[in-house]
């Protein structure tokens, strides 16, 4: 394949791998930003998503289109479900201490797993794609889902991004992130804004697993890759910034998918893990983040 | 200070309790030991990939082994004693794979162990076979053990890899093309893809013009696709893992509409999953490699039919009352096949106990030929007891109207190769 085409097919690539990125890693870092809690069960909770997915897509009778909507909606609704409920029954028993919860985090990161091994079994399984419209270029074809995975993570991110600076809830997130206790002191319920941030941020990452599970599959240990790489753009984006994570996202993503294609892919993970040891060296609040003091 | 004492138990009392559980524990084991030897069950292990990346064939492999046990024990088990198998998850994972075979032979004490079809997890466990002095029999396909592993490692169930590739080379070459582009991945088992099948094409005056290594775990791979040299003429591909599915999806988007090269295939690439899923399409007129037909031919045997009901698997390969759930079916006989030249084995070597272990490889060293059977519903083949190696027929199958035809089946002797190894000149 020439250049042109070959370039053009891995910047493709590389944007569908940012678009969920984004997605995965906006949850995390609004967990972290909001919370300083460092969710190490993250990556489980995007499992969580696809596997839901799976779930809803063979029970709803009916066109695949119809019943990867009802996923796009229950999936998300049901990790932020389980994500509230570890919120209330173990991190605020545990007062958000910092090291107890990543502790607590990998267990629950187990306990998810394990229960997807248990109830949903170790095969991958594939969800039906909402349609099967495939663009011919004339190098090569291309799913036209992977296209509409891209603009449909850039229309939530934009959701997200109007949810924390255009509505009341947003404004009392971000008074939470800046200080808990003078929030609290002006009546905010923080506790319950950290349920919602808990929730909102797994509910994110299943949402990239929905889209993404018609593409790779459900599979019981699909959640490990999505959390590095979240860590990764969380870290070199800049911890809170919803900016620097998008942009990180792009970054990562396209340096993925173009090094990927081009050399290996392992590569391109290489010069991720890379980018986030300079990052951590040389401005550790990460690229867009605030320096705390 | 006192509630500590009040709740501790007096060392005497531990004491005595240790004594006489041990001394009941010993009595009662007596009349067992003595009669092991006539009909204590005899204990098998497997070493399941119930989980991990080799789950969809851990799922067949159990439901095949079992149907063969039923079959074993309704005629009379092995020497006439019954027969047990405890299967074991070793989570398709090397390091939990020997961890499994220790815990098979030593702690659960069984005779001999089986079952293991990934080659990473076989390189991993073997070793430990060797060390315990336990039998090894495994359903691979890796040339690995016809290399040159140990002499208590053995695959007497299916043939390994080398002698499939270059039983199917010649055919190959003289129908689909010369230049070849191989995806295959990037683990033990996708090397001896990589090294037999270039060395059988080179043999034939082909080439392979482009290698595209694949992890195994990989679940996007469409970046993986530009790589294929627009010169080819014959795409080989054979991958394994949870992601074997979007791996030949995204080969059918990547082509499209637009011309592509011969597509041939190694059967694990669609393992589990229906060839007439949607978005398969295009593989329409594409080729597989098959260890035993899927969909049951009109020349199928009578034997093929035996071990399709024993298993409850219809006749176009998946389970019988649910077509989602296809089988491995071109892999899966290797247990089946395992378990009765085990019997086979055992009854030659009279075999009595762990002591006979020994006697067992001997005597499977010994066989030369399976005959086309119940036993053997794969079909006949040479056993070759210098490289601890059996050698079948294989099939080539070309897809038509989204089901499998084979249109060629190779003989036995297509896929002979020079012996690497003399297991039987080695210590024990």
């Amino acid at each position: 394949m020439d250049l042109g085409p070959f370039l053009f097919l891995a910047t493709l690539e590389g944007l569908v791998s940012a678009a969920v990125l984004a997605l995965t890693a906006v949850g995390l870092g609004l967990v972290f930003g909001v919370m300083r809690v460092v969710n190490v069960a993250h990556g489980e909770f995007f499992m969580l998503g696809a596997v839901v997915a799976w779930a809803v897509t063979n029970l709803m009778p009916g066109a695949p289109a119809l019943g990867f909507v009802a996923a796009l909606a229950l999936s998300p609704l049901a990790a932020a479900l389980v994500a509230i409920a570890a919120d209330r029954a173990i991190l605020r028993r545990l007062d958000y201490a910092p090291e107890a919860v990543i502790v607590a985090t990998i267990g629950l990161g187990y306990i998810l797993q394990q229960g997807a091994l248990s109830l949903y079994g170790p095969e991958a399984r594939a969800v039906a794609a909402p349609f099967s419209f495939r663009i011919q270029f004339p190098w090569f074809g291309y799913s036209g889902y992977k296209l509409a995975v891209i603009v449909f993570a850039a229309l939530v991110l934009t959701g997200v991004w109007a949810l924390l600076t255009r509505t009341k809830i947003g404004l009392v997130m971000r008074a939470t992130q800046w200080d808990r206790e003078t929030a609290t002191a002006f009546g905010i319920d923080t506790d319950r804004v950290y349920a919602l941030v808990f929730g909102l941020g797994a509910g994110l990452a299943a949402t990239a697993a929905v889209l993404v599970a018609p593409i790779s599959q459900a599979h019981y240990l699909m959640g490990g890759d999505p959390l590095l790489l979240s860590f990764a753009v969380v870290i070199i984006g800049g911890l809170g910034s919803l900016r620097g994570t998008v942009i990180a996202a792009l970054l990562i993503g396209l340096t993925d998918g173009i090094v990927g294609v081009f050399f290996a892919p392992t590569l391109g993970k290489i010069l991720a893990t890379l980018l986030v040891a300079l990052v951590l060296v040389f401005r550790p609040q990460g690229l867009f983040g605030r320096k705390t003091a | 200070m006192t509630k500590e004492r009040d709740s501790a138990l007096p060392r005497r009392t531990v004491l005595k309790g240790l004594g006489a559980g041990s001394a009941l524990a010993l009595a009662g084991g007596m009349p067992r030991y003595v009669q092991a030897q006539t009909s204590e069950p005899i204990r098998l292990g497997f070493q399941l990939h119930r989980t991990g990346i080799g789950a969809v064939y851990g799922r067949w492999y159990q439901r095949t082994t079992e149907a063969a046990l039923k079959v074993l024990n309704e005629a009379g088990g092995i020497n006439g004693r019954p027969v047990e198998i405890i299967f074991e998850d070793d989570g398709t994972d090397p390091k939990r794979g020997s961890e499994v075979f220790e815990k098979l032979a030593v702690q659960r004490k069984c005779d001999l162990v089986f079952g293991a079809l990934f080659s990473h997890v076989v390189v991993g466990t073997a070793p430990r076979a060797a060390e315990l002095r336990v039998p090894y029999l495994v359903c691979s396909e890796g040339h690995h053990v016809a290399a040159g592993l140990n002499r208590w490692t053995l695959q007497p169930g299916i043939t390994d890899v080398r002698s499939q590739v270059i039983s199917m080379a010649p055919w190959v070459s003289s129908n689909l093309g010369k230049k070849v582009t191989m995806i295959y991945p990037d683990y033990a088992f996708g090397f001896d893809h990589r090294d037999f099948f270039q060395e059988a094409m080179k043999a034939q005056g082909g080439e392979v013009i482009e290698l595209i290594p694949v992890p195994p775990t990989e679940t996007s791979f469409t970046r993986y696709l530009p790589r294929i040299p627009s010169e080819t003429e014959v795409l080989y591909h054979v991958m394994v893992g949870p992601a074997v599915l979007t791996f030949v999806k995204e080969l059918g988007e990547f082509y499209g509409t637009g011309a592509h090269p011969e597509i041939f295939g190694f059967i694990d690439s669609l393992e589990g999953i229906s060839t007439e899923s949607p978005g398969l399409e295009f593989l329409e007129g594409s080729h597989f490699w098959e260890g035993m037909p899927r969909y049951r031919q009109p020349d199928s045997t009578e034997f093929d039919a035996f071990y399709r009901k024993a298993v409850g698997v219809d006749d176009s390969g998946a389970a019988v009352g649910d077509p989602k759930d296809v089988s491995t079916y071109a892999h899966m006989f290797s247990c089946w096949e395992t378990l009765f030249v085990i019997k086979k084995a055992m009854e030659a070597a009279s075999y009595k106990g762990p002591d006979d272990r020994q006697a067992i490889v001997e005597a499977m060293e010994a066989m030369t030929t399976f005959a086309d059977s119940r036993e053997h519903p794969q079909g006949d083949k040479v056993f070759n007891g210098r490289t601890h190696q059996v050698f079948g027929h294989q099939f080539i199958s070309k897809v038509v109207g989204g089901k499998l035809e084979v249109v060629q089946r190779t003989a036995i002797e297509d896929g002979f190769y020079p012996d690497a190894v003399d297991y039987t000149t080695m210590p024990f």
